[in-house]
């Protein structure tokens, strides 16, 4: 049990260490489908983040109730069921960005990350802290969005959120969509090479 | 008494036969050719003054019979027994068009349908779903799995075979269901629930029956079944075929091309992937870095086959 873990560490857990898509490397399809732009990246971002928090909550709520044979297919409805709500509510009120997005707000439903989290955490923590690894992980897929969406936007067509700050396009390759492949793919090493870098100047040190 | 009435039924059948085939029975050939015309050929020769005249037309695409398109010649042919309808834009070949000619057949008008063969039609279904729309490289889905399972070719192989069938199952019965039930009850926002349900359930049933019927290959396939669920492609294909109305034909070769084009994605990954590993690559780059670069290259290269038409 690791009850002891603060809120802090809860986040940073989600967001850094276990980073879902740079570390776990799940959920990698919208991080390489529609990652052009960082409004595509923050809009699939929050809708992740509503159906991870409200998932987590929900069944740490009932996990005294699941019957561990059938916590598989559970899960997976709970899930469905919340992204329904989001999908109809994103339908509703934002239809300029839905249609952006097309099929993935519905694909969140398969999404690894989020089954992970119940699988792992939210049946056996209480409500709180089911509550802030959820809030972390969302938050970690969004800033992994949000990163891939940047690099893409800006040395694809020079903006950010649309605003206009190169004032020119450096690479347009980085717009078509199997660049998705190459920015994530070149991200994961470099992160790779960071943590190699940091763990040899420790090395040295000690 | 029941014999005799399905005689009499014949009979009438027999008799107005003729009468519905009339207009066939002008018409030798119809078909497509080039982006905006129509080929047709008569039996026999024709007078030239009512096939030439583009006032005597009157084409629509079947599904929507109220935009008439506009014809701007028709050409006589060979000698008299053909014409070439050419219309002012580019035709929908995939749909069904409804050609009428007045006075052609003593006063009546004929009408006969031009479309492509239903076959070729559903064949550029399926090469579409698996080459020019691969899943996994031109949609970017199922990538989870993909990286996971194309490590080696012997587990690509049994993760694509194994997934083609459930896919080509659960899409069956999704098509049904959505048919059946969620359009007639108005239930359409309950697809991602219904959907994802009966998919859990295609692949706890095959699980079961495979247990049962056929250890041996269950010992070698069974543990991909859990990864099939995790797969975003296997409830993409059911979204996409609610989307787009398809019939059943058309919902099977989708499952088929969707199942057939991640197979073949996962078998070209893991060739690359099992050189890989005996390759001098940068320590950073090892495992996905470079999976990932692979795959993007992948993608670029399957961008070569938008624009590919065979049917």
């Amino acid at each position: 049990m690791t009850n002891t873990k603060s809120i802090g560490q809860l986040l940073s857990r989600g967001i850094l260490s276990e980073n879902p898509i740079f570390k776990l490397a799940l959920s990698m399809c919208p991080a390489v489908g529609i990652s052009t732009t960082v409004m595509n990246g923050v809009m699939l971002g929050v809708a992740v983040f509503f159906v991870q928090v409200f998932s987590s909550v929900t069944i740490s709520l009932f996990k005294d109730q699941i019957h561990p044979r059938i916590r598989i297919p559970t899960y997976t409805l709970t899930i469905a069921t919340w992204v329904t709500v989001i999908d109809l509510v994103l339908a509703a009120y934002m239809p300029g960005a839905y249609a952006k997005m097309g099929i993935f707000v519905k694909l969140i439903v398969a999404f690894a990350i989020i089954t992970m989290r119940l699988e792992m955490f939210a049946c056996k923590e209480n409500v709180k802290d089911s509550f802030w690894d959820g809030v972390g992980m969302g938050l970690g897929f969004l800033v992994g969005m949000v990163v891939i969406g940047f690099v893409r936007e800006l040395l694809g067509s020079g903006t950010i959120l649309g605003y206009d700050v190169l004032g020119f396009k450096p690479l347009l390759f980085f717009i078509l969509p199997c660049a998705g492949f190459f920015v994530v793919g070149l991200m994961m090493a470099f992160f790779n090479w960071i943590e190699v870098f940091y763990k040899q100047k420790r090395g040295v040190r000690s | 008494m029941n014999m005799k009435l399905r005689q009499l039924l014949l009979l009438a059948f027999v008799l107005l036969l003729p009468g519905v085939l009339q207009a066939a029975d002008l018409i030798k050939e119809k078909s497509f050719s080039g982006a905006n015309e129509i080929k047709v050929l008569f039996t026999g020769t024709v007078d030239a003054a009512i096939v030439g005249d583009i006032s005597r037309y009157i084409v629509y695409e079947e599904n929507d019979p109220d935009i008439k398109l506009a014809l701007t010649a028709a050409t006589v042919t060979d000698g008299g027994r053909g014409v070439i309808l050419k219309f002012a834009e580019p035709l929908n070949s995939a749909n069904t068009h409804v050609v009428s000619i007045r006075g052609l057949n003593g006063a009546g008008a004929v009408d006969f349908k031009v479309s492509k063969s239903y076959l070729g039609y559903l064949l550029s279904i399926l090469i579409s779903a698996m080459l020019i729309n691969n899943f996994v490289f031109t949609k970017y889905l199922g990538l989870c799995v993909f990286f996971g399972t194309s490590k080696r070719k012997s587990t690509a192989k049994g993760m694509g075979v194994v997934f083609t069938i459930v896919m080509l199952v659960s899409a069956s019965m999704s098509w049904f269901f959505y048919q059946y039930i969620l359009i007639p009850f108005n239930l359409n926002f309950l697809q991602i629930v219904v959907f994802i349900g009966l998919v859990s359930l295609t692949v706890q049933a095959v699980d079961t029956i495979l247990r049962k019927v056929n250890p041996v290959l269950f010992n070698s396939f069974g543990v991909f079944l859990v990864l099939v669920i995790a797969n975003c492609i296997i409830i993409a294909v059911p979204l996409i075929l609610a989307n787009s109305n398809y019939n059943y034909f058309e919902t099977f070769m989708l499952a088929l091309g969707a199942g057939g084009g991640f197979l073949l994605a996962l078998y070209l990954m893991s060739s690359v992937r099992e050189r890989l590993e005996i390759a001098k690559i940068p320590s950073s780059f090892k495992g996905l870095p470079i999976a990932f670069i692979v795959a993007g290259q992948f993608a670029m290269a399957f961008l070569g086959f938008s624009g590919l038409k065979l049917f």
